[in-house]
């Protein structure tokens, strides 16, 4: 099989759902000619489909995320970028009030088939603006899809997905992430929202892990192996709504599970999985869910400080053998 | 003030009924501003006698702006409005018993009991929703408008809010991508004296709100907003410009909120010599007086509207208070798209 970054996996889906219907169209910040987007995503979508539908708005992202919901509530499918997740801030009215409720407060009329697609994450010293994951502030609304995809595979498959569907759906891109290569076929594919991906088999301990911190999770579980600690790992890919029968399963068989998110400990989703899965599997538990996440600090600028701050393999290593 | 469209109102009262206007649309105007001023009335007595639940923002006195707007767009057109929204729906073509059966939370409502008051919509006749949050519909009509110009239609979009929306960032931002896409969309600023409590000379210096056009390069203008036929004169030429590719305009519509920002509202923030001279104004007086002037409406005729819409409002609240509650289990419906099957 081909192998492709997946900064290359999103440009091929976005292409190819432009390619099979008209309503989809792109717009952001300096998405379209001919700069191509922040981190070059949408780069050569506008030669392919024009300017129409490959639209370069002004830094407002409060009327980019209002004209998404506007457009799609008039039967388009708009895909648009927020250039990082920090700047989504500036547009949580029309996210928060306006695409998540619209449909429940019109008791079902309405449909708002949206993608916001978005970049997050630290690790490139880009201090507090630039850095953040705030993945939980969503998973914390009804109403929105949440999908955060680690590898390439996964991200052109739930983005296609993610653009076919009727929800408003917010498309987490860890930055960390755009570098990575994979396998994913040529021909046409779709990862459906809302399951589970189990990374690796282990019947020790579960080791729930998001967007950049798979491929930590999996250094992890190859250092551990080495010490005959048989980890298992698994991306929820969709943060909401949960698969949480995967992890309740894998909990079931390993009786210890480790949560690890690029996010903030306090508040984050791992809280979210802890208890949920506290609730379903107490009784296999054979240790106290441990959690695997950033410091309480904004993300600092100096490397030295952000590597403090982030988690790394070696914590969950540790977390996983202090659980012995 | 558009003095244009005042000075023709005022030159043809003395002649007879405006040529560029047919009689059945006047009549319409009228029974439309009559239909919003007795749902308003029944809902505020009704509001007080406890039959409702939550709270309600009234029309009263603003009934021109919605009519005059409406009545310059298609059917298949779309609106936008506020949490003071009942006069826009009803204008556009809502049906009162969806309505009040939605202000009486019963599944029967336009919104199933889900959204209430400030939520009404019917995505059917072009009714985007109401909001409430104050400027939280510009961007979405900004959005409709996009639509309609990337699917090649000639559809336009009117989006109307209030003098304290045009103090909110998502005005500016909606302006500006409007003006820079040239979007089919007519802003129609109500200005009502009031956000809130606040009157409009504190919470902004301009006193002109269609001045802000200038900024973003497109139509700006202020009219009588207690005119119908002003308020429809000007909105009838943004529609057209909008329609016919020709971009944006900001409209300002200067009303008076006769009603209190919401039912129950004190009023301590305003003199009542203040309101008794903005009553005088009264946008349907004023052109009930016109259209009896130039003979089209009789007061046989009036009196036959006036009963046919105290009927209608009648039937509206009947229906309301016949209807059965929403099912508590299915308060987790349509969260999301495609989910009903399993939550029933």
């Amino acid at each position: 099989m081909r192998t492709l970054l997946y900064r290359e996996a999103i440009r091929e889906a976005i292409a190819e759902e432009m390619e099979r219907d008209e309503s989809v169209f792109v717009m952001g910040e300096d998405v379209g000619r001919p700069f191509g987007g922040a981190d070059k995503i949408t780069e050569g979508l506008w030669e392919m489909f024009g300017d129409e539908r490959v639209r370069n708005t002004p830094i407002t992202e409060e009327v980019i995320a209002g004209a998404a919901v506007g457009a799609a509530l008039v039967g388009m499918r708009p895909v648009v970028e927020i250039m990082y997740f920090d700047f989504i801030l500036l547009a949580m009215d029309q996210i928060v009030n306006q695409a998540a409720k619209v449909r429940y407060m019109s008791g079902g009329q309405a449909r708002v088939p949206m993608v916001i697609r978005t970049v997050c994450g630290a690790g490139r010293s880009s201090a507090a603006h630039h850095s953040q994951s705030l993945e939980s502030w969503f998973v914390h609304v009804p109403g929105l899809v949440v999908v955060m995809p680690s590898t390439p595979y996964d991200a052109k498959g739930l983005l296609k997905s993610a653009i076919r569907d009727d929800n408003p759906v917010l498309f987490i891109e860890p930055k960390l992430c755009y570098q990575v290569s994979g396998e994913a076929p040529e021909d046409e594919y779709l990862v459906p929202l809302g399951k589970a991906d189990v990374k690796r088999e282990g019947r020790d301990v579960t080791i729930v892990a998001m967007g950049n911190m798979v491929s930590k999770a999996m250094a992890a579980a190859e250092v551990l192996s080495s010490e005959g600690i048989e980890a298992e790992v698994i991306d929820p890919r969709t943060l909401s709504p949960l698969d949480l029968q995967t992890i309740v399963e894998s909990v079931r068989k390993t009786g210890r599970l480790i949560i690890t998110h690029q996010a903030v400990e306090q508040g984050g989703v791992g809280a979210e999985i802890a208890t949920r899965v506290t609730s379903e599997a107490f009784d296999y538990l054979d240790a106290p869910v441990e959690r695997v996440a950033a410091k309480n600090a904004p993300t600092p600028f100096a490397p030295i400080l952000e590597n403090s701050v982030l988690p790394q393999t070696e914590d969950i290593v540790a977390a996983a053998r202090s659980m012995r | 003030m558009e003095k244009a469209a005042l000075e023709k109102t005022e030159a043809t009262r003395t002649v007879g009924p405006p040529p560029d206007i047919s009689e059945k649309e006047l009549l319409w105007m009228h029974r439309t501003m009559l239909k919003i001023r007795a749902f308003e009335e029944e809902a505020e007595r009704l509001y007080k006698s406890g039959a409702m639940p939550g709270f309600i923002h009234l029309y009263l006195g603003e009934e021109a702006v919605a009519t005059g707007v409406c009545a310059s767009l298609r059917d298949d057109d779309c609106i936008t409005s506020t949490h003071r929204g009942h006069g826009h729906v009803i204008a556009k073509g809502a049906d009162a018993r969806g309505m009040m059966a939605e202000l009486y939370a019963k599944e029967t409502g336009y919104c199933k009991g889900r959204g209430g008051s400030m939520h009404i919509a019917d995505f059917r006749i072009g009714i985007l929703g109401a909001n409430g949050i104050v400027g939280g519909g510009t961007p979405i009509a900004v959005g409709a408008a996009l639509g309609f110009q990337l699917k090649r239609t000639d559809r336009v979009v009117a989006c109307f809010f209030g003098d304290g929306a045009s103090n909110e960032g998502s005005f500016h931002e909606s302006l500006n991508l409007a003006s820079i896409w040239n979007l089919p969309v007519v802003f129609v600023c109500e200005n009502n004296q009031y956000a809130v409590s606040t009157h409009q000379s504190a919470h902004q210096k301009v006193k002109d709100i269609s001045v802000r056009a200038a900024a973003y390069d497109i139509e700006g203008v202020s009219v009588d907003g207690n005119d119908v036929l002003a308020v429809y004169r000007v909105a009838s030429k943004a529609v057209e410009r909008a329609r016919m590719g020709d971009g944006p305009t900001l409209i300002e519509c200067k009303t008076y909120r006769m009603a209190g920002h919401y039912v129950g509202d004190p009023e301590n923030y305003r003199a009542r010599q203040e309101k008794e001279d903005w009553m005088k104004g009264d946008p349907i007086a004023r052109f009930g007086g016109m259209l009896r002037q130039w003979e089209v409406l009789s007061q046989e005729k009036e009196g036959q509207i006036r009963d046919d819409v105290t009927r209608e409002i009648a039937e509206a609240i009947k229906f309301a208070e016949a209807s059965p509650d929403p099912r508590p289990e299915g308060a987790t419906m349509y969260v999301y798209c495609d989910q009903e099957a399993d939550d029933r």
